[in-house]
């Protein structure tokens, strides 16, 4: 197992999971599965391989430096839970 | 004792000028109503994907031409994971492993002299929104509009050894970046704000301190005083027998005094990977090409050639090359003045010039006397037709009244008189009803000599010639 609990713990709460007692165990060994088989891939010599940042087309497309968007708030904040003066309300955050 | 070096870097945030913002069409006007300027993009709504401003991208290359770094022909957006509700998609657009400008470096200033400053790399990514936790009870208040905007992170090597070049160095950034127009500066508006990294070792060891990093700085007032209360906080803790621990801080301006934010334990693991939704950012040679074909002349370039080709002094190139506008003025100044020696120029623009526009509160772009009245009041001072004197007034009549220097000359007689024969009749007279001097000054009291020079200005109105007024003097006076 390359993971220990601890581990796994400290992932989810970085990743803000709340997990069960029997869900760590379980993710614990899938998560460890993963990292094996990266640890394999690790193993293959890539010396003489470019890095590949993306599988797709090689070369991002880039936009003219215009405006395209029009306001829409009032159509986004109709989804929002809490809105008041135009900012959107959460949970109260301070660091 | 134990002597102590001071190690800072810098890492800033420079907002870049575009319209629209670094991933989506939004706009990044600044004071626009909360969430107005945040699109589907902005909020990370589901099914949204980011297509990178091809203007975010030509001031990063400005910016890497200017500071003389490499480009990289192929550079890599990164998810920085970290949940706050000011980034709604969970984690910021970056790049972490290949940033799109690698080293440079840049010259700063200082009372020590000259010094180079490395830079370590700049790359690009995206801003996140604003939080306001003053006016909600137990709730906080979230405005995207800054969401998405653009910005160059520009890293140093932890190249300074004091404040006062911590902040020249920043001073140099904000005046170059402002420069090549890629970004306004506005330190209030958080345009262009700096965290600081400090730490501190007894001077002459190789390894370097642990270091605290004090965040966003948006002034270089708070830039120089944060730095002191860290390194005096850092130096009293060792010489107590405590260690520094590394952390991030804030500086506190009320108490001029930093405080932790938080510590290395609950430092961020932002667990950063290459962003799927955007393809590798690619810059080829013909574009870095048109880009360095529209860069203006740089500051150092500038500073340089005034000293090197029009020979003017260190201090006043440093001042004519804080800004590009100050450069600008003193160009257009030289232009309306043919022929006038560029010190005489200079000595102008940081004198009188800078006097009034500091006494007046102005920018010199906003300057009351236009470049060219002052050119060519500078050619009636070298070509005599006024004297230094005369030429002070008619500067402050052009600052309060305006108008053209050759109309108010002829206008208001302001003429240097340069006839001799006129100047003489002058002296003449004054010598005549002023015998006793004259016999005092025949009689060895040489004092008396200023007495003739200050009636002779007064009866001219300042305008004589005073090179030709001494020697005509103290030819009548000899008798």
């Amino acid at each position: 197992m390359s993971l220990s609990e601890d581990d796994v713990r400290r992932v989810a709460r970085l990743s803000r999971l709340a997990l069960t007692a029997d869900e760590l165990p379980r993710l614990q060994e899938d998560l460890s599965r993963i990292l094996d088989l990266a640890a394999q891939l690790q193993a293959i010599d890539t010396r003489d391989v470019l890095p590949l940042a993306h599988p797709g087309s090689d070369q991002a497309p880039l936009r003219a430096d215009l405006v395209s968007e029009q306001d829409h708030r009032e159509a986004f904040q109709a989804v929002a839970p809490q809105v008041e003066r135009g900012l959107y309300l959460v949970p109260r955050v301070i660091e | 004792m134990t002597t102590w070096e001071v190690v800072i870097g810098l890492e800033t945030h420079a907002q870049l000028s575009t319209q629209s913002k670094i991933f989506s069409g939004a706009a990044t006007a600044f004071g626009a109503e909360p969430n107005t300027q945040a699109c589907a993009v902005d909020l990370g709504l589901p099914g949204v994907l980011p297509v990178i401003n091809r203007g975010a991208v030509e001031r990063a290359i400005r910016f890497g031409l200017a500071v003389g770094a490499h480009i990289a022909p192929r550079s890599v957006f990164a998810r920085k994971n970290y949940f706050y509700p000011d980034l709604p998609k969970g984690y910021q657009i970056s790049q972490f492993e290949l940033p799109v400008v690698v080293g440079g470096g840049l010259t700063i200033q200082t009372s020590q002299g000259e010094k180079r400053v490395r830079l370590t790399r700049a790359h690009l990514e995206e801003d996140a929104g604003k939080s306001l936790h003053e006016d909600f009870v137990g709730l906080s208040g979230v405005d995207l509009n800054r969401a998405g905007t653009p910005l160059l992170e520009i890293v140093t090597e932890p190249d300074m050894r004091s404040a006062e070049e911590a902040v020249a160095y920043a001073r140099a950034l904000h005046a170059l970046v402002r420069w090549i127009e890629i970004c306004d500066g506005n330190m209030q508006e958080g345009s262009f704000r700096c965290d600081v990294n400090v730490s501190v070792r007894p001077l002459g060891q190789a390894a370097y301190g642990t270091r605290c990093e004090i965040k966003n700085l948006n002034s270089f007032r708070f830039i120089e005083r944060a730095i002191e209360c860290e390194v005096k906080r850092q130096i009293e803790l060792i010489e107590d027998g405590g260690t520094v621990v590394q952390q991030t801080r804030l500086y506190d301006p009320d108490r001029d005094e930093t405080r932790s934010m938080r510590s290395k334990e609950d430092a961020m693991d932002y667990r950063y990977f290459p962003d799927p939704d955007l393809p590798p950012l690619c810059i080829d040679d013909s574009w870095i090409d048109r880009v360095r074909g529209n860069l203006p002349e740089l500051p150092e370039a500038r500073r340089t050639r005034y000293q090197d080709t029009l020979g003017l002094g260190q201090y006043d190139a440093a001042l004519l090359t804080a800004s590009r506008e100050a450069g600008d003025y003193f160009e257009a100044v030289r232009a309306a003045a043919a022929g006038v020696d560029a010190k005489l120029c200079a000595n102008w623009v940081n004198g009188e010039l800078a006097a009034a526009l500091n006494r007046a509160d102005l920018e010199v772009t906003h300057s009351l006397v236009s470049p060219a009245q002052l050119g060519t009041l500078l050619q009636r001072l070298a070509d005599g037709t006024v004297s230094g004197k005369i030429a002070k007034e008619l500067f402050e009549i052009l600052w309060t009244e305006g108008g053209d220097v050759d109309a108010i000359i002829d206008a208001r007689g302001l003429r240097q008189i340069s006839d001799s024969g006129a100047l003489q009749a002058v002296l003449e007279q004054l010598l005549a009803e002023n015998p006793a001097q004259v016999a005092e000054y025949r009689g060895g009291k040489e004092k008396v000599f200023g007495f003739f020079v200050g009636k002779a200005m007064k009866v001219t109105g300042g305008k004589a010639n005073p090179a030709q007024l001494n020697e005509l003097l103290k030819t009548l006076l000899a008798g």
